[in-house]
Order: structure tokens, then C-alpha cells, then sequence
């Protein structure tokens, strides 16, 4: 599933809180329709990582490269990423005073410009492609953990970008609920979609992922197919990591 | 004269009731047109202040939040009477209910403004993230995402200070508006009754009852819910 050029590439990339290396300077290449699971121990920089390819975080230093062009520079139309890079976040973070389909609306009027008619079209597909077109009139705290998630990806689905980027999707779910969303995941990736995954939920990782990361002190320290990373990692961290967590 | 009958002539005697009704409504008219121009002026200029506030421009911040804590902590009456007696020596003259508008709208200015940053910023950042990361610019975010849910949680403080800034249009007293209070205190001292006083007390409660009434329901309506 790989061709010439990475739908995103990261270089150098750097990012420090005070005297705190959050990210040492990462380099990373992403193809089109690749499913990147990214895994390490808490404060391994995983999530800065995420957060920088869409620049919800700005790197101290490095290059973010969006289909070959670089994004990285302040001049840089900030807006245009996040359309093209969708984020999912572990606690969802919907307006609770927006309905379901007015979540996963908002953009796609606002900045995608559409009329109030194209964009709830476009927002009842995007909820249908999640299972809950018949929540669309339902608030946040009407809904289930699992149902809000899934509406959470629906809003980022919506804008109809080219990479989605799941932090940490599942982690504020209850168990029963964590299999919806991993379903509806399954189902992006079925149909194509480039995903850059930070979780903990190593099954799934095992089954669906094309390559996982496994980062520590804000480096990639190892990576490869999930059978490589999960049976046969070669670096002592990672096998601590992986037995820590069971996988 | 019995203790009832000399209770009704001191607080309620009907020929002072019908000789000063007159006055005492139209005191309830210009109270209700200073306070609604007050309230109006407040609101958008204090909303307006915490806008600017957001943008977290350090000079703008340092000037709205001494503006905010002089005008908050100095009695209101302070700011009336230096105002009216002050400005005129620098060669501005304001009307009297100029004044009183200008001061009361200054200070409910200054505690909305407060109120709603206090809102904006207790907005979880979350929401700023994922309004971000689909590309929504900052201004649209702060006014689709982010004030709906500050001007929420500002309604209960909102309405409280409200009413109370609103009350301080008795204070016009002081400088010759012709409020309720200024129209029953000159009642008063024509009479040398307290009669026209205890209606006066009345119509406030006439005209304020309604609108705390209508404070408490406001509260109860947008306490809910919160996700």
C-alpha cells in the first residue's frame, strides 16, 4: 500500500516544554492508506507527535510535509492542513451545545462553506457511515460514550480529509463500548484511509495495523508489521513495554 | 388616633397617595428608560471587553483588567458624584442622566466582562482542539464553539449583577435625575410625609419583582445542561 511519495512526512521533528524533550527529533513517513500505530509508555511523546502533524502543537524545529509540500511555516495556510488532517480525541471534546449532526456540521459550513442543506447532507452521511444517522438530533450527553466517539469521527470524517489521526480513541471508553468504535475504524481503514493511531488497545493493533511505532523519550525507537513489533522485537524496551502492557 | 390610623397616616396616607402619584410614575419611566439603556450599554460593552480579552494581547489585557478591578472595587456613588461634580472643571458637561448612564453602564461593563472571561476560560481546552483541528479560524471558533458555552455559564452571575447595577438608579437621586427615589425623596421634603416614600418602595418592587422573578427562571432554565 505504499507509492513514491508519503501522503505525510514528518523531518526532524523537535518539540521541548522547558527543559522537557517532548520529541527528539522524530523522522517519519506515512503512505497513502497506511493504518500507523503508535505505541510507548506515557510521556513517550506519542501524543505531542499526533498533535504536531496537525500542528494543534508547533514544533520548536522540523518540517511537516503534506503530500510533499511542506507545512511547517508560519506563512503556511494553517486551516488547509487541518481540512486535509483530521483528529479524533480521547475525551471526543464535542460542542455540548450543538446537536449531533450540528457537531459534525459546524466545519463543514464554516469552513468548507457549504450552504445549511449540502452541509447536513454531508453530515447525515458522514453519521450514517458511523451508525448513527438516527442520532443526529440527539446532544452529547444524550448520547453513549461509545455513540459520542463515533460522532467525534463522523465530524472529522465530514470534512473529508485525507489522514485521520485517533488520540487515544477508546482510553475514556467502558470496555463494552470500546468495540463500536473499533469497528467503525476497521471500516475507515477497509475503505482507505491513512490513519496515524495512538492507543493502547494492542489487539487491535495486531490485527489492523499495517506498521506500529514504538516510541519512548520522544524517539522512535523501534518499528515494523505488528507480527515483528508484537513476537519478535528486537530492542529490550520494547519487549519491556509490550510484556508490561500483556501484549 | 390610634396606632393603625397613625401608621396608615405616616406610610400610606391616600390624600399624599393621589397628590404624588403623578411624580412617583413618572420616576418609574425614567427609571426604566436609564436602567434598559444601562443594561443594553453594560452587556455589549462588557461582552465586547471579554472578546477583546481572548485575544490575550498583553497591553489590551493589563488596561481591561485595571479598568474591570478599579471600576468594581470604588462604590458606584464615588464615580457619580466625581463625574457630575468633576468633569465639569475640565469644561464637560453632562446631563445628570448622562452621568448616571455613563457611570452604571461603566460598571456593569466591568463585572460582565469578568463574568464572561471567567466563562471563556472555563470552557474546556478541548474544545479550542477540536474546533482547531477541523480548521475552523479563531474567530469563528470563539463565537460558534466557545462564547455559546461562556454566555452559559455566565447567566446566573449575569443575571445577579444585572439586577443589582440596575438598582443602583436610585443613586440619580443624588444629581437630580428624576428616578423613583429623587421624585419621592422631593415628595418627601414638600410633605414632610413618608408616604410618598413607601411608594416609591412599592413601585420598585413593582418593577424589580418581575424581573427577579424572571432571573431565577433564567437560571433554572440554563443550569441544566452542561455535557
Amino acid at each position: 500500500m505504499t507509492t513514491d511519495q508519503p501522503i505525510l512526512e514528518v523531518r526532524g521533528l523537535q518539540k521541548q516544554y522547558g527543559r522537557h524533550v517532548a520529541l527528539a527529533g522524530i523522522d517519519l513517513k506515512i503512505a497513502a492508506g497506511e493504518l500507523v500505530f503508535v505505541i510507548g509508555p506515557s510521556g513517550s511523546g506519542k501524543s505531542t507527535l499526533l498533535r504536531c502533524l496537525n500542528r494543534l502543537e508547533e514544533p520548536d524545529h522540523g518540517q511537516i510535509l503534506f503530500e510533499g509540500q511542506d507545512m511547517s511555516g508560519k506563512k503556511n495556510d494553517l486551516n488547509l492542513l487541518r481540512q486535509r488532517v483530521g483528529m479524533v480525541f480521547q475525551a471526543f471534546n464535542l460542542y455540548p451545545h450543538l446537536t449531533a449532526l450540528g457537531n459534525v456540521t459546524l466545519a463543514v459550513r464554516k469552513v468548507l462553506r457549504k450552504s445549511r442543506e449540502a452541509a447536513d447532507a454531508i453530515g447525515l452521511a458522514a453519521l450514517r457511515q458511523v451508525g448513527l444517522v438516527e442520532k443526529a438530533g440527539s446532544y452529547p450527553n444524550e448520547l453513549s460514550g461509545g455513540q459520542q466517539q463515533r460522532v467525534g469521527i463522523a465530524r472529522a470524517l465530514a470534512l473529508e480529509p485525507k489522514v485521520v489521526l485517533f488520540d487515544e480513541p477508546t482510553s475514556a471508553l467502558d470496555p463494552e463500548l470500546v468495540r463500536s468504535v473499533l469497528e467503525v475504524m476497521r471500516d475507515l481503514k477497509r475503505a482507505g484511509m491513512t490513519m496515524v493511531v495512538v492507543s493502547h488497545e494492542m489487539k487491535f493493533a495486531r490485527e489492523a495495523a499495517d506498521r506500529v511505532i514504538f516510541m519512548a523519550e520522544g524517539a522512535i525507537v523501534e518499528q515494523g508489521p505488528p507480527e515483528e513489533i508484537f513476537s519478535h522485537a528486537r530492542e529490550p524496551r520494547t519487549r519491556a513495554f509490550l510484556s508490561q502492557v500483556g501484549a | 388616633m390610634d396606632g393603625g390610623a397613625a401608621f396608615v397616616d405616616a406610610f400610606f396616607k391616600p390624600a399624599l397617595i393621589a397628590r404624588y402619584a403623578p411624580e412617583i410614575v413618572s420616576g418609574v419611566g425614567q427609571t426604566i428608560l436609564i436602567a434598559s439603556t444601562i443594561v443594553l450599554t453594560g452587556l455589549v460593552l462588557g461582552v465586547t471587553l471579554a472578546l477583546i480579552r481572548s485575544l490575550r494581547l498583553p497591553i489590551a489585557t493589563v488596561m481591561i483588567v485595571i479598568f474591570a478591578d478599579v471600576l468594581r472595587a470604588v462604590p458606584p456613588l464615588v464615580f457619580v458624584l466625581l463625574v457630575y461634580f468633576g468633569l465639569p472643571n475640565v469644561g464637560v458637561t453632562l446631563s445628570a442622566f448622562a452621568v448616571l448612564w455613563l457611570v452604571l453602564s461603566l460598571v456593569l461593563a466591568a463585572f460582565v466582562e469578568e463574568i464572561v472571561w471567567a466563562g471563556i476560560t472555563s470552557v474546556a481546552k478541548g474544545q479550542w482542539d477540536a474546533a482547531r483541528s477541523t480548521g475552523l479560524n479563531f474567530a469563528t471558533t470563539l463565537r460558534d464553539v466557545i462564547l455559546p458555552q461562556a454566555l452559559r455559564l455566565s447567566i446566573p452571575p449575569l443575571t445577579s449583577r444585572t439586577i443589582a447595577i440596575t438598582k443602583n438608579t436610585a443613586l440619580g437621586s443624588v444629581i437630580g435625575v428624576p428616578e423613583i427615589l429623587n421624585q419621592a425623596t422631593s415628595a418627601v421634603s414638600f410633605s414632610g410625609n413618608a408616604t410618598p416614600l413607601m411608594m416609591g418602595a412599592i413601585a420598585y418592587v413593582v418593577l424589580f419583582l418581575p424581573v427577579v422573578i424572571f432571573g431565577r427562571w433564567v437560571e433554572t432554565r440554563f443550569a441544566w445542561r452542561r455535557a
